[in-house]
């Protein structure tokens, strides 16, 4: 029995069925010490090792269950671009116009779990805004929510359309008119006070500017990493690329062996200082904030800042299940999770 | 109006409706609008301005097996309550829970995790309902619980009769010295029990308050505590008074009194101690059973203290010890086994209770007397101290 004497004394201490409330340190320090001690300092690892052999067991780490069908859908939006209402101004240059509507919505960020957005035309993110360099663009936004709104976007523009003193009413509009400069992945979003909360409860999205000569034709994805405080502690109980928890994990994204896969990856996390992208099985070309088309970094892993973005090019030497995640562990374990299903190729 | 039945006819409208429609017609009144406020009311309204205020308690987490947690969850809120999902230390994890997943008020769950737990370290789980709030219990060390069976009845029996039979039984055995002693040496003896049981009876009100907070709300842990408290002497003073009409109380009834009263606080002492003991929120090391042995051989004195001018049989005595001692075990086993938080506030504040009618029985003993032998002559005044010194000192052993 003495050698539990001595690593209890500190939870004794903490024990929430305290007896007598208060340890009397004095009186048990020296006894627990003498006699316990030195066994515990062997006996410990080892009970450990004993107690993991013996779990040979599946464990999973995992959501239960899915999110309903007929909401927003992770795996759609990987590959849904706006490209906005197109036409050709008497300049010969071209004109895109979005629509942008921001609304409350309760939105599904795991399995059960309901959390009251405030989001970009109903979805968390906000439509992937697509245009090329040297466009006109022009945003419409009304704000149908009960908060003041903006759209502030990453990029090179006048004053006017940068989001961020220009504060919309609820009922307001107001229109964001600016050309698409610098290419490369950039980013929306709102950019009313208190920043933390209208960033964290879901008012943000991908704004890609593709180059004038494009990219080499390729299986694009978008991907944002996001993270939800369900429970309002300023700590995330949710963690995720593109909102649900698991989702690419219960749903693995498809691509073929030798395909070349374009992510385009953002991180909007809140709260967390950084987060990250690693990739099981493979090295990708990281192209940071993609507005660089020839020099690139050799890499699995890439860790951005809130708002930071990067293109990333890569294709699977080999067929099979690989997971991609967040290499903090705790983001991953609380959802940040998913798989490529690599198939083989179609000329195999 | 000189006299003096009381009129008991009713004049009026009332005058034709049978005496028991009186009584009960009000609570069918009652009933009705609980219904039409259940089904139409301001229950509804209520329930679409404010957001849903949830509440979860998980009772009791144990370690069945290598690899398998169970979480024991109530819902001690106003509303029905959907856990969602379940995280273990900061990762969701798969689980299986016993019935929907929607917990409807005051209702139970148990939730098995597949969850390769490490013996010795902390596991907090955390349940997650559907509106995004959490709620968590840690377990600061993780060790396989005990399952019913011989070997832990047999095992939570010894605990039992380590910490609570054997040191009252050796507490009785100092009656051969008080019956040798002095009169004023023997109230002294008595001051000191008083002392004593002050001291547990505090002590046992701190448990029953600080795991009342543990109760669900809907089960109203202070409110229990007090109905323990208040209870507990106005039921044991009724008895009292059953069998002794006149007031009379003989030194074996106030010794019987003590030992009820000290078997209820063991019994929430038990309680505790078989729910350190299985959750491994206390290892029994032999120090700490030491301790107890101490701590609570100064319970048998406290027994005895009124019998220094009695003669009672082997018989008598050892009925007393048991049902000083006994509940000790008993404790254990419940605790050990199921733990409830409800119970465990019930239990100790019954004791704090018994002991407060205890010490007031014995305070009744010393006023009969004069003042320089009453409870607050410099030698029992320095007895009253001793015993709530004596309690303060051993207690210091005894950390769980």
């Amino acid at each position: 029995m003495s050698r539990d004497g001595l690593p209890r004394l500190a939870d004794l201490a903490r024990a929430r069925m305290s007896r007598r409330g208060l340890l009397g340190a004095a009186a048990l320090g020296g006894v627990g010490l003498a006699t316990g001690g030195a066994a515990v300092a062997l006996q410990t690892p080892a009970a450990h090792l004993g107690e993991q052999s013996d779990t040979s067991m599946h464990h999973a780490m995992a959501s239960v269950g899915d999110i309903r069908p007929g909401g927003f859908d992770p795996t759609a939006y990987l590959t849904d671009f706006d490209y906005g209402k197109v036409s050709t101004l008497p300049t010969g240059r071209t004109l895109r116009e979005y629509y942008i509507v921001a609304e409350d919505r309760e939105i599904e960020v795991a399995p059960g779990v309901f959390f009251a957005a405030w989001t970009y035309n109903g979805q968390v993110p906000g439509p992937t805004l697509r245009a090329t360099e040297g466009d006109k663009v022009r945003v419409h936004f009304t704000n149908k929510g009960l908060h003041p709104h903006t759209i502030h976007f990453h990029g090179i523009h006048g004053a006017t359309a940068d989001g961020a003193f220009e504060q919309v009413s609820p009922g307001g509009t107001y229109t964001y008119d600016f050309d698409a400069e610098p290419f490369g992945l950039q980013l929306y979003h709102c950019h009313a006070v208190p920043l933390k909360k209208h960033i964290h409860k879901g008012l943000y999205g991908a704004f890609i500017i593709d180059p004038r000569q494009g990219r080499p034709p390729a299986h694009e994805l978008v991907m944002i990493m996001n993270a939800f405080d369900t429970n309002f502690d300023d700590d995330n109980e949710v963690y995720a690329v593109n909102s649900v928890a698991f989702h690419y994990q219960k749903h693995p994204i498809r691509i073929r062996q030798n395909e070349l896969v374009r992510v385009y990856l953002g991180n909007i996390t809140e709260f967390d200082l950084v987060n990250s992208l690693h990739i099981h099985g493979n090295f990708f070309k990281l192209f940071r904030t993609g507005t660089d088309l020839e020099r690139f970094e050799w890499t699995d892993i890439v860790t951005m800042g809130q708002g930071e973005r990067a293109v990333l090019e890569f294709s699977y030497k080999h067929t099979g299940p690989f997971m991609f995640h967040a290499h903090q562990s705790e983001f991953a374990e609380l959802g940040w999770m998913g798989i490529f299903q690599v198939e083989p190729a179609l000329n195999a | 109006m000189h006299d003096t039945t009381v009129d008991r006819t009713v004049t009026g409208w009332g005058a034709r409706v049978p005496l028991w429609l009186r009584g009960v017609l009000p609570l069918l009144l009652l009933a009705l609008v609980v219904m039409v406020v259940f089904r139409f009311g301001p229950a509804n309204l209520a329930r679409d301005v404010f957001p849903p205020v949830e509440e979860l308690t998980i009772q009791r987490l144990s370690f069945p097996q290598p690899g398998v947690i169970h979480a024991t969850v109530v819902n001690g809120g106003p509303e029905p309550v959907t856990i969602a999902q379940v995280m273990v230390d900061q990762a969701y994890w798969v689980h299986n829970m016993n019935g929907a997943r929607t917990v409807e008020r005051l209702g139970r769950r148990d939730i098995t995790i597949r969850y390769p737990w490490v013996t010795g370290e902390p596991v907090t789980v955390t349940l997650v309902t559907s509106t995004g709030l959490t709620f968590s219990h840690v377990t600061d060390v993780a060790v396989r619980t005990p399952t019913p069976g011989a070997r832990y009845l047999l095992t939570f029996a010894l605990i039992g009769i380590y910490v609570g039979v054997i040191p009252v039984f050796i507490g009785l055995l100092w009656l051969p010295f008080l019956r040798g002693i002095d009169r004023k040496w023997v109230d002294f003896f008595l001051a000191l029990t008083i002392g004593l049981l002050v001291f547990l009876g505090v002590d046992a009100m701190a448990e029953a308050l600080e795991t009342a907070s543990l109760v669900p709300s809907a089960f109203q842990g202070i409110s229990l505590a007090l109905l323990g408290v208040v209870g507990a002497p106005l039921i044991i003073s009724a008895i009292g008074k059953l069998r002794h009409a006149d007031g009379a109380r003989t030194p074996l009834y106030v010794a019987t009194l003590v030992a009820l009263g000290i078997g209820l606080h063991n019994l929430g002492e038990g309680l505790a101690i078989g729910t350190a003991y299985a959750s491994g929120a206390v290892a029994l090391g032999a120090f700490l059973v030491i301790g107890f042995l101490l701590h609570n051989t100064t319970e048998g004195l406290g027994i005895i203290a009124p019998l220094g001018r009695e003669r009672p049989t082997v018989t008598q005595l050892a009925l007393l010890g048991l049902l000083a001692g006994g509940p000790t075990i008993i404790g254990a086993w419940i605790g050990g086994f199921t733990y409830s938080p409800a119970l465990t506030t019930l239990f100790f504040a019954l004791g704090a209770g018994a002991v407060i009618q205890v010490v007031w029985e014995l305070w009744k003993m010393f006023r009969r007397r004069d003042a320089a032998a009453g409870l607050f002559s410099p030698l029992n005044t320095a007895g009253l101290l001793l015993g709530m010194l004596i309690m303060y000192a051993t207690g210091l052993l005894v950390p769980a």
